[in-house]
């Protein structure tokens, strides 16, 4: 057994690291206002319907600095419908614009996977622009966790 | 529906040796109750699971306390596996001082164990599954759910050599995991590539790509039956576990993943698909409310036990405890169709009534002898009953605290709210063993630090919310984080940010200031660099210098709201 004197005990405890991991992870949800500016901007204020497009994010994030997203916009992809637009906002980051991503009718498939950073605990969210000028959206909440304690 | 016939015959029976009278020896419990109560059953059907989780390693019988509170919210609330003490004897029509009663919640604990004695033993549950196999040769599957490889001394200095080459020896057909990934990935895959049979994670992906890192499903015929197991191993393993040892691999609960291995089964004409998952019981409801087509979902993670199956529109859930206490056996009538009845039962691991079986005894044996000396050693003795289990704290762990607190001279200490670890009776001698049932781990170092009031609170609401997020997908299972030397009030209900209130500094009785630091020490970080010297070395010097151990629970915290 290692003999701790006290003088190791302090000695060790100049050089832990363990407060290094401890990110502030509480933060209101809601959307910054300079989120709520960029949906504004890129529906041009017209409203926005849930569904049609569908998000997929970890529900806790692993590394907040590299989270994994994939979205899917239903739609036939034809000359006469298809998606235009789909941006990525991140609710609560400092600058909440992500990506936007562009098709055509010939993408056949409106759908990406990309890697985003999230600072904290917020909604991302996902606004579409189809051909017919209507606009849809979705949001989920992905958490970003201390961590260290389940078991 | 659910026949619990069987095992209430076994439960009536020893009521009716044991009534209410005086304690008995364990000696007596092995005359009285047989193997044949505890094993007999009915075959019934044409399909036999067999679910063993969480032994944590746990090679030797053990004491375990359940918890006397194990609070549920959302929907949650109120409902199994949330039920302690009478609640939970209410609700599943269990005598108070009988056998089940004794195995399954912590009223009485003290008082049954000298009548009832210790559960698990891999001999004895070698002797199980022999039974099971012998009457059910070709309709059974062995399925482990993970936690395996970890929680004991050997298993640490075996890198979980002998927990694989125990399991191998009882012939699982599949396994999922979670701790198994403390061992680090370059370990983790020269094990799974060595075992002969599944390990499976429809949930693990390499993260560069995205691609699948285990094999998701394995198919197997039984009785006529396909049937298809789907592997989930924990969630959050890269969140309450080190990701630095698992760098490649990304976990997730994947909802959508499982919608598609269900799907893919079917479409391969599995007529019984099984999820074989370590989410945790509250997080597996969930995903029977929205994944359809899962018959059966064999849940682990959480460490609940449970005498009968919860169904959750057509699928059932089964909760089969931990560190080796009970074997689940359900049988099932499957045809082409798919289910169409079941039986039951959730066998207790009665040490001193379930026969040893040679082989296994000798095994175990085998795998302990270079590490006997060491694993006997005795560093001290308890003077109460030591446990783990329960939301806030356990005396193990304000044992764990009080250690922190003095031998790292700190202000206030944190140990983690694991819910794996026997407890000890009073006066029981602590043994190297013994400490190392409750803190044996790849990443020990107890560190000793500076935190503001503020960061204390922070880690509490974080903790706090996966613990009590209402949304069990936001949940990572384990308990609150333990503290010593700092009392809080906490309201399950509100939330993250707002459930923490009145922390206190115990010593002085004074509110914790958010901006002044204070030194902390506690273990089990998931940073790579933290430093400090192992939490055992820790325990063990404590131990020396306080024996009989006289462990004060922390009164400090109280509940709220609920």
């Amino acid at each position: 057994m290692k003999d701790l004197s006290r003088r190791d005990v302090l000695a060790l405890g100049t050089t832990a690291a363990a407060a290094a991991l401890f990110v502030n992870p509480l933060a209101a949800h809601a959307e910054t206002d300079l989120a709520k500016d960029l949906i504004k901007k890129f529906t041009g204020g017209k409203n926005a319907a849930e569904g049609k497009i569908k998000l997929e994010m970890p529900e806790i994030a692993e590394n907040g600095n590299t989270v994994p997203l994939s979205f899917t916009v239903e739609s036939p992809m034809t000359k006469k419908d298809y998606v235009k637009r789909v941006i990525i906002i991140a609710g609560g980051n400092p600058r909440p614009e992500v990506a936007t991503f562009n098709f055509s009718h010939l993408s056949g498939v409106a759908k990406a996977s990309s890697r985003m950073r999230l600072a904290k605990t917020q909604n991302v969210i996902a606004v579409a622009e189809l051909s017919d000028g209507s606009f849809h959206m979705t949001k989920t909440e992905v958490k970003v966790t201390i961590g260290g304690c389940g078991g | 529906m659910i026949s619990r016939r069987e095992f209430m015959q076994a439960a009536a029976a020893l009521a009716a040796i044991y009534g209410t009278t005086t304690p008995m020896g364990s000696l007596n419990a092995k005359q009285k109750i047989t193997e044949d109560d505890l094993l007999g059953m009915k075959p019934f059907g044409n399909v036999t699971l067999a679910h063993l989780t969480d032994v944590h390693a746990q090679l030797m019988p053990v004491w375990f306390r359940e918890p006397s509170i194990n609070l549920g919210v959302g929907e949650a609330e109120g409902k199994p596996p949330h039920l302690t003490g009478e609640d939970f004897l209410k609700r599943y029509n269990i005598e108070a001082g009988s056998a089940e009663a004794y195995a399954l919640q912590s009223k009485d604990f003290l008082k049954l164990a000298k009548q009832y004695g210790q559960m698990g033993g891999m001999d004895r549950i070698a002797t199980v599954l022999k039974h099971i196999r012998a009457e059910r040769p070709n309709n059974t599957l062995f399925l482990d759910g993970g936690d395996t490889w970890h929680g004991s001394y050997t298993a640490l200095q075996t890198k979980g050599a002998d927990m694989v080459e125990v399991m191998n020896a009882l012939k699982p057909d599949a396994m999922t995991g979670h701790w198994e990934f403390t061992l680090g990935e370059e370990r983790v895959q020269e094990i799974v590539d060595s075992l002969p049979f599944a390990f499976l994670g429809a949930n693990i992906f390499n993260n560069e790509w995205e691609e699948p890192a285990f094999d998701a499903v394995k198919m197997f015929e039984r009785g006529g039956a396909k049937i298809a197991v789907i592997g989930q191993a924990f969630p959050y393993t890269p969140i309450a576990n080190p990701r630095w040892m698992i760098p490649n691999w990304s976990f997730g609960i994947r909802e959508d993943e499982i919608k598609k291995q269900v799907q893919s089964a079917r479409d391969k004409g599995a007529n019984l698909v099984v999820l074989l998952s370590h989410n945790g019981f509250d997080v597996d409801r969930k995903v029977a409310s929205r994944v359809k087509g899962i018959d059966v979902i064999l849940c682990g993670h959480t460490h609940d036990a449970m005498p009968e199956p919860l169904k959750v529109g057509n699928t059932l859930l089964v909760a089969s405890g931990s560190n080796g206490k009970f074997i689940s056996r359900l049988d099932l009538d499957v045809d082409k169709s798919g289910v169409k009845g079941f039986k039951f039962r959730l066998i207790p691991i009665f040490s001193d009534v379930i026969s040893q079986d040679k082989d296994m005894t000798a095994l175990v044996n085998k795998v302990r002898a270079p590490y006997e000396k060491e694993l006997n050693r005795v560093v001290g003795q308890a003077d109460g009953l030591l446990y783990r289990r329960g939301n806030f704290n356990g005396t193990v762990d304000d044992l764990i605290c009080d250690a922190l607190l003095e031998e790292r001279d700190a202000e206030i200490a944190l140990s983690p709210g694991f819910r794996w670890g026997p407890s000890l009776l009073p006066g029981q001698k602590i043994t190297v063993e013994d400490i190392h049932n409750v803190c044996a781990m790849t990443y020990p170092a107890a560190y000793r630090t500076n935190m503001t009031g503020q960061q204390l609170k922070d880690i509490f609401e974080d903790v706090a919310d996966n613990l009590f997020n209402p949304d069990p997908y936001y949940q990572q299972g384990g308990d609150m984080v333990r503290v010593g030397g700092l009392g809080y009030t906490i309201n399950p209900k509100k939330k993250i940010g707002e459930r923490i209130t009145n922390m206190t500094e115990l010593k002085t009785n004074k509110p914790i200031d958010l901006k002044k630091e204070y030194v902390v020490a506690g273990w089990a970080s998931v940073n790579k660099d933290t430093k400090g010297p192992a939490i055992w070395d820790v325990i063990e010097k404590y131990l020396t210098n306080h024996t009989p151990v006289q462990v004060k629970a922390n009164d400090g915290i109280k509940v709220v709201g609920m």
